[in-house]
């Protein structure tokens, strides 16, 4: 028994327990569905074993979507409990566990993958590529992710979740104060997952560089793709540093160390540097590809080319490098001298000089253009002034003697929802719209879009305007509740019902997905939307081996050049196509990874030996493999070209 | 596969030079990984809490004796790569099994110093100085442990198949990593041992 | 689009409205510093709004005149290249608007971090303010009291909190008077501050620091220098002493209402400064031990 009472949840609520069983029904709902539909061929064959750059983005959009609603489900109670006054909704330590697995899970599990889902489908079709340079890697890459998230999202029904706020501050996440396992998970959970991205990273710099079709210069990159470049050079150079404060953290909770408590030598302080230098880097993480998405989405509907291509990409390869000098900011108030705080008020707030250039360059963009209010525009457009207005309050945050009364406040949570939102979530949900025939080859309704739209935009601006009143006011975040007294009620009202029109919107979403299945016409052609860049240059959807030819490339916009310029892009014969084989490796390795985290959390060291054994068996196989992939025929490739309607040749 | 002989053997497919690019940039994230573990080792140098401090814990002898090793170890797997180049695989074997030698030896001294350290009361839960210097060290000896068993895999795979384009691509590679370990390692001497006994 | 803006607009008016009765904590401040700092938030609000503006009149302008429906079928855009002139403006016109906020930023980082403008000839009082889960204890080493979830303090007179926890990180703020400071385990942190007025102001830890941390508070009032000196000598006749079995009592988690003691913990319970900083944790005795067997 004594075994077992390690998984009891640490801090049993109704609520819980009704999730509990929803998980359960669920989950047996999904076997039983796929066994009666018997599915469980295609399954394994089609998705878990593929290693196609296609099918692993459109599984990390699918992971993504669920996250956001994992996510969504949390910022509804915490927006709920907060409604009123005095509020008996949920309790302080059930608060605090929703808070931290909602940043969590926005971050890590939802943005995060929902930016490298795009990046994945996109970025070879962008360069003219067959695949990613280790198609089997990336694989690997999407496994680990995926299980790192379900390990983080079983801690609430078995052992308890996280409690410590996403940025998990020590000695707060200690032992001593977060006695549950929860922070155990935190750990293991974005160690694997972290180790995955950090693969993409390697993966997709490689391919970048290396992959490119003949002709396309570095600085003949489609935006999106020079994003996902600096992206994943930010990615390999700040996960690292995350992987070893993790390490740290496990062996301060685990193994008893001294590394951020506050004796023997240890340094709270340590932690709060770590994070935040993995931290800051991150959330440019998110944006960068979010910018290019906007490049793209802006151009491709102004029907103009995109202005200050130079600029666009010096700016990016700017704010690159500062998301590396600036990570003081987050803890201005730790009482470091006015010097360094003045150094790094400095360089944070010179990062809205590269973001300026930005925004002006898409205003410039729009300029003389022929601007179509499709679903992915009116995302891009209003992005630009929620995102400066984002922007805006950043300037003011990064000024350090006012950050110390901004700091930990309603102002600060604001500010960052009102950057991610407008500026990562728009995005995605614009690039999702955009490239969404490309992945599926028929178009989303536009009507339903653009319903999802508004409520999504003017629920966003009730959710999050209010606090930063509040904020001013005094209110500081992650509380639980508040007074009457304090008068902030009617403002947190308001915040739950934009919250609200935001859940009404993501539903909308949804139901889009399964209108537009059911109902939108299946013969949209190649170029619906009078595209300009590479990748839509091949068919709708895309064919396995992505081009049938390889394509020469002249400009930034490849397939504009083609269209109005008779270019030609495609000047050669068929040749058989070289494809990587499906493997069911990377898959088990996942498996494994999460068994390993799930016994290292819960210290069964059997369990840690065995699944680490299994690991290097499944490295051991991968060494003496020998695969060299298959072939695909001329004539196979023509037939695909005729269902296609004929090809460009 | 399009081999291209103009090249040498582990450039010589597409895939290969991909392979090569791609750890390279790995080393680059290995580079940073080791980078945090230096600025948390400076930061806690001092933090000795109760605790022993690094001069009162280092010996020279044994840190010389794995220096020497690991040194001699990079110069053998250069030896190795550059009897692939010149297509002798059989001294290709034999400098890459005298590298995986010198690896164990280097490990075993390692082990002996980890106990000594124990006995001297200067555990992982010592204080934040000993906790980090055993975090970096360990980081370091786990490289070269999962070295070993990578440099074997291959070694069985050239007895087994030849120096193919792939195994040698492979076995580049792990010269490379081989190559950054010795690099990590002359940090780890000058700062953290030469600096401690100072 | 007009839609939203109207929606824009009345989010904004509700916002105004709805707090209009009062002004905003930190935008009413009753000291030196808070005025700084609420002197550079309007600073950087007018600033950024004038970016705002121009970003949204060139937006509005250009979708307006721009617009696919407003526009002949066979219009054609063009391809621009881009312009020295336009890129010199759009990189210099934020150039220059962060050199002025960078200006701005650090001369009044570099004020807020001392004694407060207008009070450098007068001797600061110092109350020592720490953080356990989740109360506040303030210490008064020079009036030799120690006080629990409250603290008096003489007005026109500067103050210098120093600040530490025993337990997670908190941050001490007082909105009206002064921005927020950390309060650590292992160090001690100094917050610089001036009430210009008597008053009862609104004290809390900002940083999240486990299960009570939303009535983690204190009230802070604000007297005259005669009213404090009477409320000191009050303490010294009528409250107890403090021991340090009574102050481990009060260490443990929970919450506690207003206590008073003469006495500090300071005494026996040293703040982590100088010899009692966090590298220095631990037993000198040990210390030796573990040289010994090195030696070995």
């Amino acid at each position: 028994m004594e075994f077992f009472e390690r998984f009891a949840i640490y801090h049993p609520s109704p609520l819980i327990y009704a999730s509990m069983v929803a998980i359960g029904l669920v989950s047996i709902a999904i076997v039983v569905g796929i066994t009666y539909f018997k599915k469980w061929g295609y399954l394994w064959n089609e998705w878990l074993t593929t290693v196609d750059h296609k099918k692993i983005g459109i599984m990390y959009i699918i992971s993504a979507l669920l996250m956001l609603f994992r996510g969504g489900a949390d910022a509804i109670m915490m927006r709920l409990q907060t409604a009123v006054p005095d509020n008996s909704f949920l309790d302080a330590q059930h608060y605090n566990e929703v808070f931290t697995t909602h940043g969590v899970v926005m971050i890590m599990f939802m943005a995060m993958p929902f930016i490298i889902g795009l990046m994945n489908f996109i970025v070879p079709l962008q360069i003219g590529a067959r695949d990613v340079a280790f198609p089997r890697l990336n694989a690997i890459s999407f496994w680990l992710f995926f299980f790192g998230a379900m390990l983080f999202n079983v801690s609430f029904v078995i052992g308890g979740s996280p409690d410590a706020g996403w940025t998990n501050y020590y000695p707060l996440a200690s032992n001593e104060f977060s006695p549950s396992v929860g922070v155990n998970y935190y750990n293991w959970a974005l160690q694997i997952s972290g180790i995955g991205t950090l693969m993409t990273g390697i993966n997709f710099i490689a391919t970048i560089l290396k992959m490119r079709a003949p002709g396309m210069k570095l600085m003949k990159m489609p935006m999106f793709t020079w994003a996902s470049l600096l992206t994943n050079v930010i990615i390999v150079f700040a996960f690292p540093v995350l992987t070893i404060a993790l390490l740290m953290g496990t062996f301060d909770r685990q193994f008893g160390t001294n590394f951020f408590t506050s004796m023997n030598g240890g340094m709270d302080m340590m932690w709060a540097n770590l994070f935040w230098i993995w931290g800051h880097p991150e959330v440019y993480i998110l944006i960068l590809p979010a910018f290019g998405i906007y490049s793209e989405i802006i151009s491709t509907f102004s029907e103009r080319n995109l202005y200050g291509y130079k600029s666009m990409v010096w700016s990016m390869v700017l704010i690159s490098l500062f998301s590396f000098t600036v990570w003081l900011h987050h803890f201005f108030t730790m009482g470091q001298n006015a010097f360094t705080n003045s150094i790094f008020s400095i360089t944070t707030i010179a990062i809205a000089i590269p973001t300026g250039i930005k925004i002006f360059n898409w205003l410039l963009t729009m300029w003389k253009g022929k601007i179509r209010f499709t679903v992915p525009m009116l995302y891009s457009i209003a992005f630009i002034p929620l995102f400066t207005i984002g922007g805006a309050t950043g300037v003011m945050l990064g000024i350090a003697s006012a950050d110390y009364q901004y700091h930990n406040t309603m102002f600060l949570v604001a500010h960052f929802h009102n950057v991610i939102i407008p500026g990562v979530v728009f995005a995605v949900l614009a690039g999702f719209t955009y490239w969404w025939p490309k992945m599926f080859g028929f178009m989303l309704n536009e009507k339903i879009g653009k319903w999802a739209f508004w409520f999504l935009t003017i629920g966003f601006c009730l959710a999050f305007f209010p606090m930063y009143v509040t904020g001013l006011d005094g209110q500081a975040r992650r509380m639980y509740t508040y007074s009457e007294a304090t008068g902030f009620g009617p403002l947190n009202m308001l915040s739950f019902f934009g919250a609200g029109l935001m859940a009404i919107a993501f539903a909308l979403i949804v139901y889009n997905v399964y209108y537009s299945f059911r109902h939108s016409p299946r013969n949209v052609g190649d170029d619906p939307w009078n595209a300009r860049s590479l990748e839509w240059a091949t068919h709708n959807p895309v064919p396995e081996y992505n081009f049938a030819v390889t394509p020469e490339v002249k400009s930034s916009q490849a397939f504009w050049d083609q269209k109005k310029h008779g270019h030609k892009l495609f000047d050669k014969e068929y040749e058989e196509i070289h494809m990587p084989n499906k493997s069911g490796v990377p898959f088990i390795m996942g498996v494994l990874f999460s068994i390993f985290g799930f016994s290292f959390i819960f210290a069964i060291w059997i369990g840690v030996i065995l699944s680490a054994i299994g690991i290097f068996a499944c490295m051991i196989h991968r060494t003496f493999e020998q695969v060299h992939g298959f072939h695909i025929s001329v004539k196979e490739i023509k037939e695909t070209e005729e269902k296609f309607g004929g090809a460009d040749k | 596969m399009k081999i291209d002989h103009s090249q040498p053997l582990e450039y010589s497919t597409e895939q290969n030079r991909l392979n090569i690019l791609g750890f390279w940039i790995f080393l680059g994230a290995e580079i940073m990984l080791f980078a945090t573990l230096f600025t948390s080792y400076f930061v806690y140098e001092d933090r000795i809490g109760s605790g022993p401090s690094g001069a009162d814990i280092f010996e020279i002898t044994p840190v010389l004796i794995e220096t020497i090793i690991l040194l001699t170890s990079s110069f053998t797997i250069g030896l190795a790569v550059h009897a692939m180049r010149i297509n002798r695989t059989k001294a290709m074997t034999v400098f890459l099994g005298i590298t995986l030698l010198l690896g164990a030896a280097f490990l075993a001294t390692e082990i002996y110093e980890f106990n000594h350290y124990y006995h001297v009361g200067a555990t992982l839960q010592t204080s934040g100085f000993t906790g980090i210097l055993l975090t970096t060290l360990g980081t370091h000896g786990a490289h070269v442990t999962l070295g070993l068993f990578w440099g074997t895999m291959i070694l069985m795979q050239i007895k087994k198949r030849g120096l193919t384009p792939q195994i040698a691509n492979k076995s580049f590679i792990f010269s490379l990593y081989w190559h950054f370990l010795d690099v990590v390692w002359i940090f780890i001497f000058s700062f953290i041992y030469l600096k401690g006994m100072m | 689009m007009k839609l939203k803006w109207a929606f824009l607009s009345l989010v904004f008016t509700m916002a105004i409205v709805l707090t209009g009765c009062e002004p905003l904590l930190v935008l009413n401040p009753q000291g030196p510093q808070a005025e700084t700092q609420a002197n550079v938030i309007w600073i950087s609000i007018a600033t950024m709004s004038v970016i705002l503006i121009i970003v949204l009149a060139i937006l509005i302008t250009v979708l307006i005149k721009y617009r696919a429906s407003k526009q002949s079928d066979d219009y054609e855009p063009p391809h621009i290249k881009s312009n020295p002139i336009v890129e010199g403006i759009i990189i210099g016109f934020p150039v220059l608007i962060i050199i002025f906020l960078g200006i701005v930023s650090v001369s009044s980082t570099y004020k807020v971090e001392t004694t407060p403008e207008g009070y450098e000839d007068q001797e600061p009082l110092i109350i020592y303010a720490s953080s356990s889960n989740w109360k506040w204890h303030f210490s008064y080493p020079e009036e030799d009291i120690e006080t629990v979830n409250y603290v008096f303090i003489p007005e026109d007179r500067p103050i210098e909190f120093k600040l530490y926890s025993y337990g997670p990180i908190t941050s001490f703020w007082i909105p009206q008077l002064a921005g927020q400071k950390y309060a650590m385990a292992d160090m001690v942190t100094t917050l610089h501050l001036a009430a210009e007025n008597p008053g009862e102001y609104m004290g809390r830890n900002a940083n999240f620091s486990g299960e009570g941390f939303a009535e983690n508070k204190f009230d802070v009032t604000a007297l005259t220098q005669k009213e404090f000196d009477e409320w000191v000598e009050d303490i010294h006749q009528t409250a107890e002493p403090i021991t340090e079995d009574e102050f481990n009592e009060l260490l443990k988690p929970g919450h506690l209402g207003k206590l008073t003691f003469t006495g500090t913990h300071l005494d026996f319970s040293p703040a982590p400064e100088g010899e009692h900083a966090g590298h220095n944790h631990g037993d000198a005795s040990e210390q030796e031990d573990h040289s010994e067997h090195s030696n070995h």
